[in-house]
């Protein structure tokens, strides 16, 4: 058991051990759809979500699965339940929203893929979470996210203006600049003690 | 960059694909021409995460490779068994099959190297370049070839990340493989090991190809 207080699990999945800056989960999202700061703002929201449910359906599966003796298959039944629940969230953003649909586009099913969603079931089962824990837990790591990718997003527009020079552009540049933003990143390391 | 498809051609022995020059190629464009790392740009979570000494990183690619050939091999036997509508599904589950495997595997082989990777082994199952290969590759061309496109791209992933891990030990640390390497006076940077680090080393490697690739094409 793991006696942290919800508003500790909380800063530390956001800031201090941010997933995207600090401990490197979702960076393919994080390069690929930080372009523009509306489709960000989405994209982060959709993953807070699918998050959330997946790190409740994560708590239910542990239970079970330490019940039945059978933790090997843990990890197929966590990949089972998210590919589950984007599949729902997809079908719900198709029917509301078709233009956020289209902007979305290839990286929507590639939630499913993204390694933020899965560490959250993983971490609050090897820290030893209960519900409410693991429930802040992932609202603390999709807040993170959604920080991480409107900075970045922030930026990438301001850069669309400037001048670069041809050997820089594209993948590199944009590692450069959340090279600098998770160095500034680490000036919370001294937040949670 | 699609790979081209074979699925027309008669169905040879393994071994007589192995022999025509085609194969060879499959096996030699993801360690250099479609390289994951430096080329694809895929499977960025773990080739930064876990890239902060040589060690960790090629132990993680050769993990990253045995699941890439295994569940290449596999989805490639079952390709014509799969329904479209649920491939994406089941390509997920084979793989995540071989990744709880290799798990308990690098448990019972090294307790030391399964601590310094940590949640990074199951992450495998999210590695983008093992479903891309699973859906870009595996999915429509025979089981050697599979085989074969699966260990060049892995060997090429593991390339990539030695890589970045050597730049990374040796600067941060002042150790290659856990040896010292630079001399005794040698100041640390310890940034190097810290996250900030994997994305300025990334970038430098990636603008180190860009500008050889340019300079090619000016020659030509």
């Amino acid at each position: 058991m793991n006696n942290e207080s919800l508003w500790t699990i909380f800063i530390n999945a956001s800031l201090i051990n941010n997933f995207v800056l600090a401990t490197f989960l979702g960076i393919c999202p994080f390069l690929g759809v930080s372009g523009k700061m509306d489709t960000a703002t989405k994209m982060g929201a959709a993953v807070t979500f699918v998050m959330f449910i997946s790190s409740a359906c994560a708590y239910g599966i542990h239970a079970l699965l330490t019940a039945i003796e059978a933790p090997f298959l843990e990890l197929i039944s966590f990949i089972v339940v998210i590919a589950s629940t984007v599949q729902l969230v997809e079908m719900f953003i198709k029917k509301m929203s078709p233009a956020l649909f289209k902007a979305l586009g290839i990286f929507l099913p590639l939630i499913t893929t993204n390694c933020a969603v899965l560490a959250v079931a993983l971490f609050q089962t090897s820290k030893g979470y209960n519900l409410p824990q693991s429930l802040v837990y992932s609202l603390g790591g999709g807040a993170g996210f959604t920080l991480a990718l409107v900075l970045m997003a922030g930026i990438r527009e301001r850069l669309e203006f400037s001048e670069v020079r041809d050997v820089a552009k594209g993948t590199a540049l944009a590692l450069l600049v959340a090279g600098i933003l998770s160095l500034s990143f680490m000036g919370f390391a001294g937040l949670g003690s | 960059m699609n790979p081209p498809t074979h699925s027309n051609q008669p169905d040879k022995g393994f071994f007589s694909q192995l022999a025509n020059s085609k194969s060879a190629d499959e096996f030699v464009k993801g360690l250099w021409r479609d390289n994951p790392v430096f080329v694809q740009v895929l499977g960025m979570c773990p080739t930064l995460a876990v890239s902060n000494s040589a060690t960790n990183a090629v132990s993680m690619g050769l993990a990253t490779t045995f699941v890439l050939t295994m569940s290449n091999v596999l989805i490639s036997m079952l390709r014509n068994f799969i329904p479209k509508q649920v491939r994406i599904a089941s390509y997920v589950l084979i793989i995540a099959t071989f990744v709880t495997i290799t798990d308990y595997m690098i448990q019972a082989i090294s307790i030391d190297i399964h601590k310094s990777l940590g949640a990074f082994i199951a992450l495998i199952v999210v590695n983008c370049v093992i479903l891309g290969r699973a859906e870009a590759f595996a999915s429509k061309n025979t089981v050697g070839f599979s085989f074969l496109d699966g260990l060049g791209m892995g060997l090429g992933f593991t390339f990539g990340l030695f890589c970045i891990g050597t730049v990374r030990e040796i600067l941060g640390n002042g150790t290659f493989f856990a040896m010292q390497v630079m001399p005794e006076s040698f100041e640390k940077w310890v940034i190097m090991v810290l996250p900030p680090g994997g994305f300025f080393t990334l970038a430098l490697w990636l603008l180190i190809f860009k500008g050889y690739k340019l300079k090619k094409a000016a020659h030509e």
